[in-house]
């Protein structure tokens, strides 16, 4: 525990530091000496030059045959993990390799997940199973979907054995931990684009790249939460196992996985999700299916396919993430003796029959006639077109309303107030907030921002974090690249804040749990703030049946007759029908569990789709920058502030109330300051977010570090990409490191863990 | 499985195909991208090669990270290198070696600054340069004071958007664009209320058929106009030109494709298409929704005449 003094101490350096930035931020106005900032493009060394030489040093030549890593990886991925790949890959969509027997039919795969879901999870996962793969395969995407994951089949379970391998390594020995330790951090920070050259060279292009990439994104949590599993197994347990005489081996497997198993499960789902997070990006490498259809449809301005295989991407998501719990979370069953054997495995028996069922179905269905969906309705006959793509379904013969769903959303984006609202906001934050904090910062000179940091470093950990802080700073400022990633800093800033702003009241409102009941008795004050706050719940739902009512106004012609919502128009009834009955089902919800659906759903939506209605509704600039990583940063701020306003003990609240504390002063008093460490965690988690999303959104046009780093993909210029990539991980770590001291301390402070 | 007679059949007819014409039974890589006349292109040869009993694989990647892979031997080759967009990524390969030049599609490219015919209506004196200069104002938004906005596409296609706007002193902020996407976005956004905007485009695309437009007309392009600041009407500045109306449409191949599959590597150089018939197979997926694949056979199967003599050549 830091005695008060050294606080006070600390107060006055990191004071110090400040004061001293600020000076020189003065005296820059006088003389530009003090600025220090190398010219764009030129490190205070060749850095890039120097990576180049080193990278082509170890990575050898395959065609002059000079030995090196290359032949190493180049070996793994043409051999062992090519031939998993191709495997999978013959089974799932009928690629031409071994062994030769795919694709197995479409309705032989739903029906066995459909009764694994049901061993596993019971009715509801199997209604969820099915659903998304019906979805996927009636909305004509089944064989990319099939593409995509056969290659996450196999990087999936490799992540996760590597991840809990490592994992157990890194909680066996220190020094694993301590090597593991920065290469991880360096490796969750590095922007995807530094990935990309990489892994095409040495692994070559294909799904064997989208492979490995998959791996090294998914791989860093399941180690980190195998060895937190581990490291908090119980004393108890532990002496347990010892004194019935386990092994080391059975100590491990029998003891200390199944103690961890929660966290264990924690770093499975990560796995997925960040598997299935990687599908878009890897597209650029070589990973076929989704995301590369995704891509091609971007760039043919088709926003109602994307948008379908968006959804496509998170129902697949939802349910191998429920999948996956389920058989985590599964108890051994137990029979009694005499069970007859098909009793023991009726699940493995239904499943196999119905596989072999659909199976001998496509086989006899193979050779009638494919009708599309159209040609099947004017024929009547709803049986001929399901025997026909009870083989195989094709695109056309799917259900995919894409250009409906393009005229739907160019629709929305063209009514005039919206087009004012987002003309409103672009100008004012561009002109008013954006442009003048952009070169408010850039004008800074370099050592006044490298003190300000170290002197948030000095305040949180003393020396050490002031030198690693300002450290990484200076190597930022010495690479060559200041004024991009200043830039990029400012994009982060600016969209955490905004984030915050949005963020911090919406989790605030969600974790606060339902109003009390509308009652004349205390008066009418307090009726009417609630019927006000009654109100203002209900605002989501009524938008929510505005776009019910709306399509079915828009789609079936009736604009054309009738203004939306006129009396005795049937969207009007529509619209109060899908109302009545959105708010009786939402009567019990609560609204935490509600709002972290919505954002399970934001954060596993692929981010390029966002992309291009982000640029209609504010063009390419910084808003529409700022706005997609906002969806991002989002995300982990509201889960955390959530989780940390409930995690409250409920004695603290109990005091409050009987105190007489008003609901403000709990929550300002209270809650709030003892939520602050778990809150700050996803606070620097969005920060972490919107490092990796600035980069993205090179794709909408930036003028920092990410555009640079698209530039080099243009020459294969590894070095400079290597040093662009270390200058954002440089400044994410610095971050990371900051807050996550900080929250440690306050933790600490208050007693909590 | 109905596949597995098929799949027989294949590998029979493969087997056959390789004893005439020695070609390599390994599978020839083809990249596609993600632009549509790339893919039914590529699909287009892939069944050309089929034909000739090759087995052909696709795989989707980065339309410039692709000549690394051409070079290395991991895709076999690419079938549109265009040399606006991709000529400096196909150079610096070219200069490290493993892959060379495959010839010239007859098509030309041409890629340059370029507005949607509504534009015109507010700027009657396009599509000369110096007029469009003249409306600059026309094209100023919130975040480039007064100036114009000309939208340039990615950074990693090398245009010279900034250096000419310098060279010529035209009132213009260069703003890049970060996708194709972005730029079809910001098309897409103007056309309701038909606000004037000039970005850059190229043609064969689909988005002459979504949206009719004219290029900019730049001083004519001269050779050395990108070295030499003599050329072009601004002594002292390079690119005060405008792009070449004729670029080139090249194909590059690995360098170890003429020994192991030579029969493919003939058909390869034999393979020439016209601006019309890359529209036409373009239009087949962005207008008439069909799947890539489904594209290029309708293409092929309509267009006999053109690809037969290339095959038969090859065999």
């Amino acid at each position: 525990m830091m005695t008060e003094q050294a606080a006070s101490n600390r107060k006055q350096v990191a004071l110090a530091l400040a004061v001293a930035a600020v000076a020189i931020a003065i005296i820059k106005l006088f003389t530009p000496l003090v600025d220090l900032r190398l010219p764009e493009g030129q490190g205070l060394l060749p850095w890039a030059d120097a990576l180049d030489s080193f990278f082509n040093f170890i990575k050898g030549d395959i065609q002059n045959e000079r030995f090196g890593l290359m032949h190493i990886t180049r070996w793994i991925s043409e051999g062992p993990l090519e031939f998993l790949l191709d495997t999978t890959a013959n089974l799932m969509y009928g690629k031409n390799r071994w062994p030769k027997i795919g694709p197995v039919p479409w309705p032989a795969i739903v029906a066995s997940v459909g009764v694994l879901a049901y061993w596993l999870g019971g009715w509801r996962l199997t209604f969820l199973a099915l659903g998304t793969l019906l979805w996927t395969a009636l909305i004509g995407q089944w064989d990319l979907a099939m593409q995509t994951l056969s290659v996450l089949v196999v990087a999936a379970p490799i992540a996760f054995f590597i991840g809990l391998l490592l994992g157990i390594a890194s909680w066996k020995s220190s020094r694993v931990e301590r090597v593991l330790k920065p290469i991880l951090a360096v490796l969750q920070t590095l922007p995807f684009f530094t990935y990309l050259l990489p892994a095409v060279i040495f692994f070559k292009v294909g799904p064997t790249a989208g492979a490995v990439a998959t791996i090294v994104y998914a791989m860093p949590p399941m180690i980190l939460m195998t060895a937190l599993g581990l490291k908090s197994v119980s004393s108890e347990v532990v002496d347990a196992g010892y004194m019935s005489g386990s092994s080391r081996w059975q100590m491990l497997t029998r003891v200390y996985l199944p103690s961890a198993r929660t966290e264990i499960l924690v770093g499975l789902n990560q796995v997925i999700m960040l598997c299935l997070a990687m599908v878009v990006l890897t597209a650029f490498i070589g990973m076929p299916g989704l995301g590369a259809k995704l891509l091609a449809m971007m760039n043919s301005f088709k926003i109602g396919r994307s948008f379908e295989i968006g959804v496509t991407i998170v129902l697949l998501a939802v349910m191998l993430d429920r999948l996956s719990k389920a058989w985590v979370m599964k108890q051994p069953e137990h029979f009694e003796k005499s069970t007859p054997w098909w009793k023991k495995h009726w699940a493995l028996l239904t499943g196999l029959t119905l596989f072999i069922g659909f199976i001998g179905i496509a086989q006899l269905s193979a050779d009638a006639p494919h009708y599309t969906l159209t040609e099947g309705k004017k024929q009547g006959n709803v049986l001929q077109y399901m025997w026909g793509i009870s083989d195989e379904v094709h695109r056309t013969q799917g259900l995919s309303q894409g250009k409906s769903i393009d005229k739907a959303i160019k629709a929305f984006l063209e009514i005039d107030s919206v087009q004012a609202t987002t003309n409103w906001i672009r100008g004012f934050l561009i002109v008013d907030v954006l442009i003048p904090f952009r070169n408010f910062l850039l004008s800074l000179p370099v050592p006044t921002i490298v003190l300000l940091v170290a002197a948030a470093g000095y305040l949180v950990g003393g020396l050490r974090s002031a030198l690693v802080a300002g450290g990484f700073f200076v190597m930022v400022a010495v690479s060559g690249w200041w004024d991009r990633s200043v830039i990029t800093l400012y994009t982060v800033v600016s969209a955490v804040t905004l984030a915050m702003i949005i963020g911090l009241p919406l989790a605030i409102w969600a974790a606060r749990g339902a109003a009390p009941p509308l009652t004349l008795k205390s008066g009418v004050g307090p009726f009417l703030s609630g019927l006000a706050g009654w109100i203002f719940t209900k605002i989501p739902l009524a938008l929510l049946a505005a776009v019910v009512a709306g399509s079915y106004h828009f789609f079936s012609g009736q604009s054309e007759t009738m203004n939306f919502l006129a009396p005795q128009s049937v969207s009007l009834y529509l619209f109060v029908g899908v109302f009545l009955l959105l708010c009786f089902l939402v009567r019990n919800w609560r609204r935490d569990s509600v709002m972290l659906a919505i954002v399970d759903t934001a954060q596993t939506f692929p981010s390029f789709v966002y992309l291009i209605p982000a640029i209609m509704l504010f063009g390419i600039n910084d808003v529409a920058v700022i706005f997609s990583i906002l969806i991002f940063t989002l995300v982990p701020l509201l889960r955390y502030t959530i989780e940390g306003l409930r995690g409250v003990p409920p004695e603290m609240t109990e005091a409050a109330d009987m105190s007489g504390a008003s609901r403000m002063q709990k929550l300002f008093n209270v809650q709030l300051p003892l939520a602050l460490p778990t809150i700050a965690i996803g606070f620097n988690q969005a920060i972490m977010f919107a490092f990796f999303m600035v980069i993205i959104a090179a794709f909408i046009g930036t003028q920092d570090l990410g555009q640079e780093l698209q530039r080099t993909l243009a020459g294969t210029d590894l070095g400079k990409n290597f040093v662009l990539g270390i200058c954002v991980a440089l400044m994410a770590l610095t971050f990371d490191h900051i807050i996550m001291r900080w929250a440690d301390q306050r933790k600490a402070a208050l007693g909590l863990n | 499985m109905k596949k597995l007679s098929s799949a027989l059949a294949a590998g029979a007819l493969a087997l056959s195909g390789a004893a005439i014409a020695a070609d390599s039974s390994d599978p020839i890589v083809i990249p596609i991208h993600n632009w549509s006349s790339q893919i039914v292109m590529s699909h287009a040869v892939g069944q050309m090669l089929e034909e000739m009993g090759n087995s052909v694989e696709f795989i989707t990647t980065d339309s410039q990270a692709v000549y690394e892979s051409v070079r290395l031997g991991d895709v076999t080759f690419e079938l549109e290198v265009w040399e606006g967009a991709f000529g400096a990524s196909f150079r610096e390969a070219l200069e490290k070696g493993g892959l060379h030049d495959a010839g010239d599609h007859d098509a030309v490219t041409r890629e340059d600054w370029w507005y949607p015919m509504w534009t015109k209506e507010a700027c009657p004196g396009l599509p000369s340069w110096e007029a469009l200069n003249d409306c600059a104002e026309l094209f100023a938004t919130a975040e480039t004071g007064g100036k114009g906005r000309y939208l340039d596409g990615p950074v990693d296609w090398l245009k010279h958007g900034k250096e000419r706007v310098e060279a010529l002193g035209m009132d213009f902020v260069v703003i890049n664009a970060g996708s194709a996407a972005a730029l079809w976005a910001e098309i897409g956004s103007a056309e309701k209320d038909k606000r004037p905007v000039v970005v850059f485009n190229w043609t064969p695309n689909f988005a002459e058929a979504v949206w009719p437009g004219e290029f900019v007309e730049f001083p004519e392009w001269e050779d050395g106009c990108d070295k030499d600041p003599a050329k072009g009407p601004n002594p002292d500045a390079l690119y005060d030109c405008g792009n070449p109306a004729s670029g080139y449409l090249k194909k590059a191949a690995w360098d170890g494709m003429k020994d192991k599959w030579p029969a493919a590597y003939k058909l390869l150089t034999e393979i020439s298409f016209t601006n019309p018939q890359i529209a036409e197979m373009a239009k087949f997926v962005d207008t008439d929704e069909m799947e890539p694949e489904e594209a290029a056979s309708a293409w092929l199967e309509a267009n006999e005449d053109v690809w037969k003599p290339w095959v038969e050549a090859s065999m």
